[in-house]
């Protein structure tokens, strides 16, 4: 029919799930926000995830991720109901929208899903660089409103702390607008620029290399210097009289450095500024900033405060390179002392490519942490702090998403999941403001009867399987099954 | 491959878990009933709802290209029960575009809630149209209402009381996240009116009312997003990103103003509006009840929820 094939040009397809007939365009919904067009196909909209673990068919596990599985419920797999769409009762005290049971090696678990609304919640993120963000407790701030602050570096590493509940409720109300919208950028894989006060202007975005000041970082260092001279030292041996290995944090002088002597090399006369730690190491040879070696010097050579012609000599090999082996220069002294630029001879040249390879690639990396709490655990039990003993005592999984987390030593029930491990559009927003993400708790069904759980809301998971309004999300198969037991089995736990 | 059902699945009603409450859907219709008084009295008003519920989307179906034209002086001409309440609550606005759609919600809701109530003897009773909500209340009896500040977000911005003497039987809610296309950027506007219909209408044209123009508000032709819009190519709002305040302040200042006039020309009792945290509250109510949070204690809505009870939650 003609109509039809000027429709199909338009990528309509027309909904008969009722007798509005809505015609849905590519990617829309219908009136009633339940039935939309995928990718030309009618589909149902608001599926909760489920997680399977497909077997292919020599047994082994269909592997994460492929693009040839349509995401229909495969039959007799194992299943996980996630908390993804699953809803939320808050903030009524009633049983968690699913408490679903299942069997795992014969063993009945119970899972209870929910999509908890998290107002104590917030971000960490990991930017693997050694450039100057920002002082350390300076402002991150994103389209001007703070959302968060620079927090102690790690190795190789700069933190930020962003979102928390001061940010998100104690501030202005915009504020706490534009804190809810970064975080739930940051967790759904988004990128977001900010700016740190006094420091650099970041493009984070996670499992992908960070963009400081608009230079995408490409790799981590090596070590600090003096690590990288312990690394490299027996390489260069013969090659070079001298290596400075410029870092922010802590330069190396090989003449000096233990690694040094212990190959039987005595000390040049080149002296480097900053504050001398041991034996060739140094602190502060340059301020922060975006040049070699996450300091703020572009000519190494002005690092270097005197060269003293007792223990130097005319012709002395001088090597410098930065901790990520991305700058890297060679020098021979003149017969002034004055160090010349000159080529690099070839063995420097393949320790140079050598400190790259070593490398790993540059990322940012976020990490969701919340505390569940709350009438979210009244959804679980009648007796909430026997929810927290429990996943206290490892009798209970808790997941996000069906994926792994850390939960914190202490009190509550304070859990730290990456983001890029879960799935893709598991978090949601409220605007009080909060952030709703999906949460699991499994364990066994006797554990569940003991600790006061909902039993007469516990339904089988081929029953939430038949709603007709699933979505199946391939198991990521190097993660813990969700589904398996904490205790009470020997293998596989 | 449709045979087995030429107009779709059929309505279809189930007893909400509290085993009070009735839940009546069909295609996009989705109404939350609730009626008080004597078991029998609200056993029979549910059966009649029922039954003025099975036919009223085929009703509509078949009214569908008038329903989505202009209101004038002259029509559209309309047969229906509901699409003439529909357009009876839609014609004292017709000096701006509007089509009866904008009343649809509201007018399924006051229908539903006519046959509720019709000879039956309830304390108080209510309809939910998917947050458009048409109330009965008899004398002594009344509603503390729960507002929703956005529709994807399950927690109210206040409470509200709604008593016998007050002319309130309506409330509405509209907002460019909604599930209808909003010319304006209004996170949400509540109204509350003689009915569901009158409040649904006013709520939609204040929301388009509340607007500027600025980079960050992102806009569509309405027929790209849905091919039988009744807004045609009208500009709709897709996405609005965090506005500077003096945009936020001029858009709903725009918004207030038509709030007003609906007010002034008794068209509405009070409309709060709501954009990017701040809020404007219009009308004879608006200060007394509609922007404070009264106790805590029973709610119509499935949303309840008070800023100091949400800390203790959340804690």
């Amino acid at each position: 029919m003609p109509d039809d094939t000027a429709r199909a040009k338009e990528g309509l397809v027309t909904c008969d799930a009722c007798p509005v007939l809505c015609r849905i365009r590519e990617g829309r919904s219908g009136a009633c926000d339940r039935y939309g067009n995928v990718g030309g196909a009618l589909t149902r909209l608001d599926p909760f995830v489920v997680t399977q673990r497909v077997a292919e068919k020599d047994g082994g596990l269909v592997a994460f991720g492929k693009e040839d599985w349509d995401g229909g419920i495969v039959a007799g797999a194992p299943t996980f109901v996630t908390g993804i769409g699953s809803g939320t009762t808050y903030p009524d005290y009633k049983p968690a929208p699913f408490i679903v049971a299942s069997e795992y090696d014969g063993v009945d678990m119970v899972t209870v899903v929910s999509e908890g609304i998290f107002s104590y919640c917030g971000i960490k993120v990991k930017i693997d660089t050694d450039r100057f963000v920002g002082p350390e407790t300076a402002a991150v701030r994103v389209e001007g409103e703070q959302v968060g602050h620079v927090t102690t570096a790690e190795y190789g590493s700069q933190m930020l702390s962003l979102g928390g509940v001061r940010h998100l409720t104690g501030g202005s109300k915009k504020e706490g607008t534009v804190t809810c919208d970064t975080m739930l950028k940051l967790c759904s894989g988004e990128a977001v620029e900010m700016t740190v006060d006094d420091g650099a202007e970041l493009t984070v975005e996670a499992g992908k290399p960070p963009v400081i000041n608009g230079a995408q970082e490409e790799r981590m260092r090596v070590g600090c210097g003096s690590a990288t001279i312990g690394i490299f030292a027996k390489q260069w041996h013969g090659h070079a009289d001298e290596v400075i290995v410029v870092d922010d944090h802590i330069t190396g002088v090989l003449s000096e450095h233990q690694a040094g002597r212990f190959l039987g090399m005595e000390p040049v006369g080149i002296r480097v500024r900053g504050r001398k730690s041991t034996p060739g190491r140094y602190f502060q040879v340059a301020e922060p900033g975006t040049g070699w070696g996450g300091t703020d010097i572009t000519d190494p050579l002005s690092i270097i405060e005197s060269i003293n012609p007792k223990h130097a000599w005319p012709g002395l090999r001088l090597f410098m390179v930065s901790t990520t082996g991305e700058d890297a220069a060679f020098y021979v002294l003149d017969e002034n002392y004055q160090p010349v630029a000159a080529p690099m001879p070839e063995p420097l040249e393949v320790v140079v490519d050598r400190i790259g390879e070593n490398c790993e690639p540059a990322l940012s990396t976020v990490m969701f942490m919340a505390g569940a709490g709350g009438s979210l655990r009244a959804g679980v039990t009648e007796n909430p702090v026997r929810l927290t003993r429990s996943v206290r005592e490892a009798l209970t999984r808790v997941t996000c998403g069906g994926a792994p987390v850390y939960v914190w030593p202490g009190g509550g029930i304070t859990l730290m999941v990456d983001v890029t491990t879960m799935p893709e559009n598991s978090f949601g927003y409220v605007p009080t403001p909060a952030l709703v993400a999906p949460i699991e708790f499994t364990l066994r069904l006797d554990d569940y009867a003991a600790m006061g759980g909902h039993m007469d809301a516990v339904k089988r998971v081929e029953e939430v399987a038949e709603a007709g309004r699933l979505k199946s999300m391939r198991w990521h198969d190097q993660a813990p099954w969700p589904g398996a037991p904490l205790h009470g089995i020997a293998k596989d736990v | 491959m449709s045979d087995a059902l030429p107009f779709g699945a059929p309505p279809v009603g189930a007893i909400l878990p509290d085993g009070r409450r009735r839940h009546f859907q069909h295609g996009p219709i989705d109404l939350v009933i609730e009626a008080r008084g004597a078991g029998h009295e609200v056993g029979r008003a549910y059966k009649q709802a029922w039954a003025r519920f099975e036919t009223i989307l085929g009703e509509l179906v078949g009214e569908l290209p008038a329903l989505r034209s202009p209101v004038t002086a002259r029509g559209p001409k309309l047969d229906g029960a509901t699409a003439r309440r529909m357009a009876a609550a839609c014609e004292p606005h017709r000096e701006v575009f509007v089509t009866p759609m904008a009343a649809v919600a509201g007018a399924v809701a006051d229908e539903v809630l006519t046959a509720l109530v019709a000879g039956r003897a309830l304390e108080k009773a209510y309809v939910n149209n998917g947050g458009d909500i048409a109330l009965y209340i008899s004398p002594g009896a009344s509603f503390d209402a729960g507002m929703v500040s956005l529709a994807d977000a399950p927690i109210a911005a206040g409470t509200v009381a709604i008593d016998h003497a007050s002319p309130v039987r309506g409330i509405a809610t509209s907002g460019w996240r909604g599930r209808s296309l909003s010319l304006g950027i209004a996170d949400s506007v509540t109204v509350l009116a003689r009915s569901a219909a009158e409040a649904d209408v006013a709520a939609t044209l204040i929301a388009n009312a509340v607007n500027t123009d600025h980079p960050r508000i992102e806009r569509v032709p309405a027929h790209e997003i849905d091919p039988d819009s009744d807004l045609g190519n009208r500009a709709v709002t897709v996405d609005v990103g965090v506005l500077p305040d003096a945009a936020v302040i001029e858009a709903l200042e725009a918004g207030a103003a038509v709030a007003d006039a609906m007010a002034a020309g008794g068209l509405i009792v009070a409309a709060h509006l709501v954009l990017q945290g701040e809020m404007r509250s219009v009308g004879q109510t608006s200060a007394a009840a509609l922007g404070k949070q009264t106790k805590s204690g029973t709610t119509t809505n499935k949303a309840t929820g008070l800023d100091e009870r949400r800390r203790a939650w959340l804690t």
